[in-house]
């Protein structure tokens, strides 16, 4: 799968241009173009440039960086700390609101509450992400001066990690990206949990419990909740991956310094070997993401059984 | 009573200047990639580099050449240049700059992996250590440009600096130079910190502490700027640019930049890409090889008007390659009037009296505001009845195309900090050998333009070398070899009381804003 998809990006970068025409020096002459181009293998065919790429790659080298000089994969795992909290954040307030919310309007659908839960998660779900954090920045940093407008906060190491969630000018820095990312999820999330509830309430099982005389705190948030859980753990861990992927728009506008934002500037410049490093990372991240949804599934799930699914 | 309110007068005084652990907190428009002084040359990078190192020559406001760690320089004969550097100017780590730092450096540009920097010294042959502070440099052939050259090639610590890689300057290990500033860390994408440098030979700077913040995003940018989390920024978008303005907590500085926008067109094929008649038929021949017709696009262009109404004034039409500060700039010439019916004249006596249909290339991430000129040059086309089609392209997909003909017509734009320079790279004969035409992508020729350049770059004699470049930008620009639509005026804002003594380079310096 790897080696498809490199080949793809190699492709891909090819037909778009040269790299040496973007990072050209535009001082030098055309001897000196043609040294850089041949020090970076560009000036060989493009199948022979892929095949020392995979030789490399077989070694665990993916090349060095054009713009940075060093290798991709370093800068690639550099900057993954600062996404991947940047991902759990949204998606903890995706969760953490989305749930309690969506359950609310599943078990009161008729109420004001749950018609403005509702809206607001139609709006989630339609604003673009550029634009709502455009208006986040405007309003939160300048207008009421609140949070920052950009940036990452200080960092310090958790278990030689650096992360940012350990101090309150951390949070400053985060809550306003990781709000702006979560949006969509948040309103994805709304969805599933109403439309669970809506549906679990109809149940047997609840008509059971009742009958049990379980209180309706416990049939909601026991029994309830497990089932409206399963699809959302789902949804969620494939989401996850795609916040990941798409935290590219909100680290943009939020400068916030994460693998994405490396992304967009390596394909600006055609900076081959961090994006070809970058996909294999993200690949990789998702399969080994789904694997532990399918994990997670079957817990909550006790119909899935691993290994049992043949017979 | 007098005494006390004398007091209090210069305590208010001194309360409005920056402490002495002020900080100034600036926002950056592009991504720093590397500190190594010598690997790209790319804008933003070196921008860092100028706060901790120092080249032998260095730039004034107004791009024109200056002494820097050299306090004079001279030619020797035709091929030797002598530089003299100045004493006692000591590198972060106390080790005092002398010509064996200048020849290691010098060496560095060829050694840096995938270093951009050895085009500014690929030319020396030689390198003699006449004294301590002495230093001869010697080129194959006569070669005017080695004090600008140098301007490009830091200087840094032989001790610090030997055998040491990207990461090592990275890191901090390396970065020790003589500039007014010592690097504090480098946090890749997001920021570098530096510390004034209190042993510096130049003007100390008034700031203890100075973070670059990089926010590429423009409003991004600008709402740092206006929530306090940054005292400055470049490149302010000029949609903004009233606002900012209007804005009594800001000050803008702005000044004419080096960089120019012009139009380059094909003038070396007998087809060019995307020409038509109007019915759609490709052309049998190329206009732009008629003087006419190119002229004709140059009269159509409206520039007053994109200059002030497109780029909020941010522009100066141009009528030369380089902007008016800079060196070889030809001060009689005059941007091209708009005049649709000349224009039309023009293109029925070479033939083209119902125009003909092209296609417009430019970039749509590149310039300030790229795409719109594009469409606005389109629609004063139509005018003078061409019919040109706009295709807009990100920058990594049209600089390769550029490079590889596709265009005939198509928008560029170009910064150098001499005539002559910006005339070998974009309108003499492409000549690899002599290193030409590099940029040539119009495939303009002329002889006489090329002898002027090559006795303007063999001439020491400033003045003389200015008068050849002067000729040469003539010859070129009556000759439409290519359209020059405007300069950039590049632009700063800051919170009150800062200023900024703007720069012609574009560059954001530090140890330059001061608290008014």
């Amino acid at each position: 799968m790897l080696a498809v998809m490199s080949l793809l990006v190699f492709a891909g970068v090819y037909a778009v241009g040269n790299p040496m025409d973007i990072l050209v020096n535009p001082q030098s002459d055309q001897r000196e173009m043609a040294r850089a181009a041949a020090a970076l293998g560009l000036d060989r065919p493009l199948l022979e440039q892929y095949f020392i790429f995979l030789r490399h790659a077989a070694a665990g080298d993916l090349g060095k960086s054009f713009a940075f000089n060093v290798p991709a994969i370093g800068l690639i795992l550099e900057r993954m700390p600062a996404t991947l909290e940047l991902a759990t954040a949204a998606m903890l307030i995706a969760v953490i609101l989305g749930i309690p919310l969506g359950l609310w309007a599943g078990l009161k659908p008729g109420s004001a509450a749950g018609k403005s839960i509702m809206a607001g998660s139609i709006l989630g779900f339609s604003l673009p992400t550029f634009w709502v954090g455009l208006m986040l920045i405007m309003v939160f940093s300048v207008t009421l001066g609140w949070l920052p407008s950009a940036g990452r906060g200080p960092t310090a190491n958790l278990l030689g990690i650096p992360v940012s969630f350990l101090s309150l000018e951390g949070w400053r820095h985060l809550i306003l990206p990781a709000a702006n990312l979560a949006l969509f999820n948040l309103a994805l999330v709304i969805r599933l949990a109403r439309a669970g509830t809506r549906e679990a309430m109809l149940q047997d099982y609840v008509r059971f419990a009742r009958a049990k005389g379980l209180t309706e705190t416990r049939i909601v948030g026991v029994h309830v909740l497990k089932n409206v859980l399963v699809p959302i753990v789902t949804v969620v861990g494939v989401e996850f991956g795609s916040v990941i992927a798409f935290a590219v728009v909100t680290e943009s506008i939020f400068a916030w310094p994460g693998m994405g934002k490396l992304l967009i500037d390596s394909i600006n410049v055609l900076d081959r070997p961090v994006i070809v490093g970058y996909l294999c990372i993200v690949v990789t991240l998702f399969v080994a993401i789904n694997f532990v949804v399918d994990l997670a599934y079957s817990w909550l799930d006790p119909r899935v059984r691993l290994g049992e699914t043949g017979s | 009573m007098r005494r006390l309110l004398r007091i209090l007068v210069a305590g208010s005084i001194l309360g409005a200047l920056p402490s002495q652990g002020a900080e100034l907190r600036i926002g950056l428009a592009a991504d720093v990639t590397s500190m190594d002084p010598h690997f790209l040359n790319i804008a933003p990078n070196i921008n860092i580099a100028w706060h901790v190192f120092d080249a032998l020559t260095h730039v004034d406001e107004d791009a024109r050449l200056i002494p820097g760690l050299a306090v004079s320089w001279r030619a020797v004969d035709a091929t030797t240049w002598e530089f003299t550097l100045r004493r006692g100017v000591r590198f972060h780590d106390g080790a005092e700059l002398t010509a064996e730092d200048v020849v290691f450096s010098i060496e560095r540009t060829f050694q840096v992996p995938n270093g951009q920097f050895r085009t500014f010294t690929q030319r020396i042959v030689g390198k003699q250590i006449v004294d301590a502070h002495t230093l001869r440099l010697k080129t194959a052939t006569p070669y005017a440009m080695v004090p600008y050259d140098l301007n490009s090639v830091f200087i840094v610590s032989r001790k610090a600096a030997t055998r040491s890689g990207p990461e090592d300057f990275n890191s901090g290990r390396a970065m020790i130079g003589t500039g007014a500033f010592r690097f504090v860390r480098f946090a890749r994408g997001d920021r570098v910190e530096l510390a004034r440098n209190d042993g510096y030979w130049g003007a100390k700077s008034a700031w203890e502490k100075v973070t670059f913040r990089i926010v590429p995003t423009d409003p991004a940018r600008l709402a740092g700027l206006l929530s306090g989390e940054l005292d400055a920024i470049e490149q302010v978008p000029t949609a903004d640019l009233p606002r900012v303005r209007r804005d009594s907590r800001l000050n803008i500085a702005q000044k004419v930049s080096w960089r120019t926008i012009f139009f380059y067109l094909d003038q070396y094929r007998d087809r060019a890409p995307g020409l038509a008649d109007k019915s759609g038929m490709p052309l049998q021949s190329n206009p732009f090889r008629d003087l006419r017709v190119r002229h004709a696009l140059s009269k159509a262009i409206n520039r007053q008007a994109i200059a002030e109404r497109l780029m909020d004034g941010a522009a100066l039409p141009a009528s030369n390659l380089v902007s008016p500060p800079v060196f070889g700039h030809a001060p009689g010439l005059q941007p091209e009037p708009y005049d649709p019916e000349g224009a039309k004249r023009l293109l029925a006596e070479a033939g083209y009296p119902d125009g003909f249909a092209m296609t417009l290339a430019a970039p749509n991430n590149r310039y300030v505001n790229d795409e719109q000129i594009a469409q606005a040059v389109a629609q004063m086309f139509a005018r003078v009845r061409i019919r040109a089609r706009v295709e807009a392209l990100p920058v990594n997909a049209y600089l390769p195309k550029g490079r590889k003909g596709e265009f005939a017509f198509a928008m560029f734009g170009w910064g150098s900090f001499s005539g002559d320079l910006a005339l070998r790279a974009l309108v003499a004969t492409a000549d690899p050998e002599k290193g030409f035409g590099a940029f040539n992508w119009s495939g303009y020729s002329n002889p006489r333009v090329d002898e002027l350049l090559e006795r303007a770059f063999a001439s020491v004699d400033e003045k003389r070398r200015e008068a050849l470049a002067r000729d040469a930008m003539r010859l070129a620009m009556r000759d439409c070899a290519v359209i020059p639509l405007h300069h950039q005026i590049a632009t700063w804002a800051m919170r009150k009381p800062l200023a900024y003594a703007p720069r012609t380079d574009e560059f954001t310096f530090a140890h330059h804003f001061l608290a008014r």
